[in-house]
């Protein structure tokens, strides 16, 4: 019998808005401890939470972008525990009336083939603060800044089948926000988090196995290990006759395994019920109408006017569409280039190499999109050959100026009279008699092979400079009539 | 529907109440009686209301998204028992 794995995913994005949910502290990042928490953060008596429109507004977006129902009604709920980073011994939450329902996004799989996830519902929520265990010997430190910084939790069906298609998914949920710029998407200061819930079972069972949800993963690959690890975890105790708990778990990322939390006494027993000091929300079609005219190009969109346009391929339209900076560079570069597949090939090249290399966002490139292009019409008008455009590259990653400054000050403009290239023809073919020989003796088929040495030598002798095209003319016109000869 | 003494028990301890042994019959008595009352309810037909979320007949107001509380730690850790390093203090939660 052969196992499958049962995907679905919490992911929590972090909504970019200046101020809290239900106060006026501020949501940066970074700042010191409890300087961002107001009287309504730390639940101090006689406060009343008031809602930020501006949460209302990005959770509603995010609704358009999936294609989901929005509730017309909405209302929060307290879901009751007591940690002492939540102040108020509930967390604000949405259980029954979510402002986002059903709704689904398409990720696209390794064999190009597309697959609908559904999105069972988003709601809008409240994260807690931070406790501090290990700075003092007996007592916990509390940091509440993060207290009340809006969440908006995105719940998936359980319709993903695997590690990749699970990652597939979260890359697809983060390009969607970070497009509508609801979320900053960076994983590493916890703005977009995501708990796992996997089950196996045996292929073509229509019942769900027991799962396990691991939580609070906080990178690409971290989801895929954590959740391709938890698979394997779950096969090998059901097929050593062992039945699968059903608990939380954490991933550790430095010995690459989940392990279980110590499960509570009690099992969860939230004791929902409507938030008595928040009325309901009402949301009407004009309102819902409004915004959706305001829905920018998103991914999926984006890919698909990129093959059309620019006649790019399904990879290199789906990489460059994903993120917002990222594709506007690329149709800056490729309007100043006037050639769309060359400045693909770079910006998903030696663009994303340096950038990657020095962890550099795109917008901070040293090399803007219309200096790339600049670069691309050099390359094009045979001003410099590809191999030396790197080298050019490089400069003006250095900050050395533009292409063409590049270019004049290091002398590396490529050589096209064919008068100079022709003698340095010569030369070579006068200083390597052997090579000459075995070529005029060779079957004309393998000579074909046989030019690459004497382009090498030529090459060199140009400093990389000479035109490679009109090099390989002129050394088969004359090494062909030597051996016709 | 009726409470017994290990629901209230479970309750108290959910809610992080503190109740007095003797006390403990009283209360499983009341709230099995608002439980009573709430059973007599749900006998009424409810198939065309709309369910409330808020007994006052009124939408939610919406806050402009703008910074207004600056820096006040100093002035509300005034009451906090213990504070170090700006952090509030409290009995360590793990082992």
């Amino acid at each position: 019998m052969e196992w499958e794995a049962v995907i679905g995913l919490e992911i929590h994005a972090q909504l970019a808005t200046k101020s809290k949910i239900f106060s006026g502290a501020s949501t940066a990042f970074g700042a010191e401890p409890n300087t961002q928490a107001c009287a309504v953060d730390l639940a101090l008596p006689g406060t009343l939470p008031v809602f930020n429109a501006e949460a209302l507004r990005m959770a509603v977006l995010f609704g358009l972008a999936i294609d989901a129902e929005i509730g017309h009604t909405s209302v929060f709920d307290r879901k009751n525990y007591f940690y002492p980073d939540l102040p108020k011994g509930y967390q604000t939450s949405q259980l029954f009336h979510p402002i986002v329902g059903i709704g689904h996004v398409d990720i696209e799989l390794e064999d190009g083939s597309t697959k609908r996830v559904g999105v069972t519902r988003a709601h809008l929520e409240e994260d807690a603060g931070k406790s501090l265990h290990e700075e003092f010997p007996s007592m916990t430190g509390i940091d509440l800044n993060r207290a009340g910084t809006p969440l908006l939790e995105i719940v998936s069906e359980p319709d993903m089948r695997s590690a990749e298609e699970a990652v597939a998914y979260v890359k697809k949920i983060h390009a969607i926000v970070t497009n509508l710029g609801i979320c900053d998407g960076n994983m590493s200061e916890g703005s977009f988090r995501c708990d796992c819930n996997v089950s196996v079972r045996y292929k073509g069972e229509e019942k769900f196995g027991n799962r396990t949800e691991t939580k609070n993963i906080n990178s690409f690959r971290f989801i895929e290990k954590a959740i391709k690890g938890e698979i394997i975890r779950q096969i090998d105790i059901l097929e050593d006759g062992g039945h699968i708990t059903q608990e939380t778990r954490l991933y550790d990322a430095n010995k690459d395994e989940t392990r279980s939390m110590r499960s509570k006494e009690e099992a969860n027993d939230y004791r929902y019920f409507p938030c008595p000091d928040l009325l309901p929300i009402v949301i009407d079609d004009e309102y819902v109408e409004k915004l959706r005219s305001t829905l920018p190009e998103l991914p999926d969109a984006r890919k698909a006017r990129f093959i059309e346009q620019y006649q790019l391929s399904e990879y290199d339209a789906m990489v460059l569409s994903a993120y917002r900076d990222l594709s506007h560079y690329f149709e800056t570069a490729a309007q100043a280039a006037d050639d769309a597949k060359l400045t693909a090939n770079w910006v998903m090249g030696d663009l994303s190499k340096h950038l990657n290399q020095n962890d550099t966002d795109i917008k901070d490139s040293p090399v803007t999109a219309e200096q790339l292009g600049g670069l691309l019409l050099r390359i094009k008008d045979n001003t410099i050959t590809g191999k030396l455009a790197k080298q050019v590259f490089e400069a003006m990653w250095a900050g050395e100026g533009s292409a063409d400054e590049v270019i004049e000050a290091k002398g590396l403009k490529q050589v096209t009279d064919t008068g100079a290239i022709e003698s340095m023809v010569d030369d070579v073919i006068a200083a390597n008699q052997t090579q000459v020989d075995q070529y005029v003796s060779a079957e004309p088929d393998k000579r074909g092979k046989m030019i690459g040495f004497f382009m090498g030598k030529v090459m060199q002798a140009s400093q990389g400079k000479a035109n490679p095209g009109q090099v390989q003319g002129l050394l088969k016109q004359k090494l062909d009539a030597l051996a016709n000869s | 529907m009726s409470l017994d003494r290990t629901d209230v028990e479970k309750i108290a301890h959910l809610a992080r109440l503190n109740i007095a042994e003797q006390d403990i019959q009283e209360y499983t008595e009341n709230l099995s009686d608002i439980l009573n009352l709430v059973d007599q309810m749900q006998a009424i037909n409810t198939d065309d209301v709309i369910p409330m979320a808020h007994p006052m007949d009124a939408i939610q107001r919406l806050r402009i998204d703008e910074v207004t509380e600056g820096n006040q730690r100093d002035l509300l850790q005034t009451v906090a028992p213990a504070v170090e390093a700006g952090l509030f203090q409290v009995p360590k939660v793990i082992e």
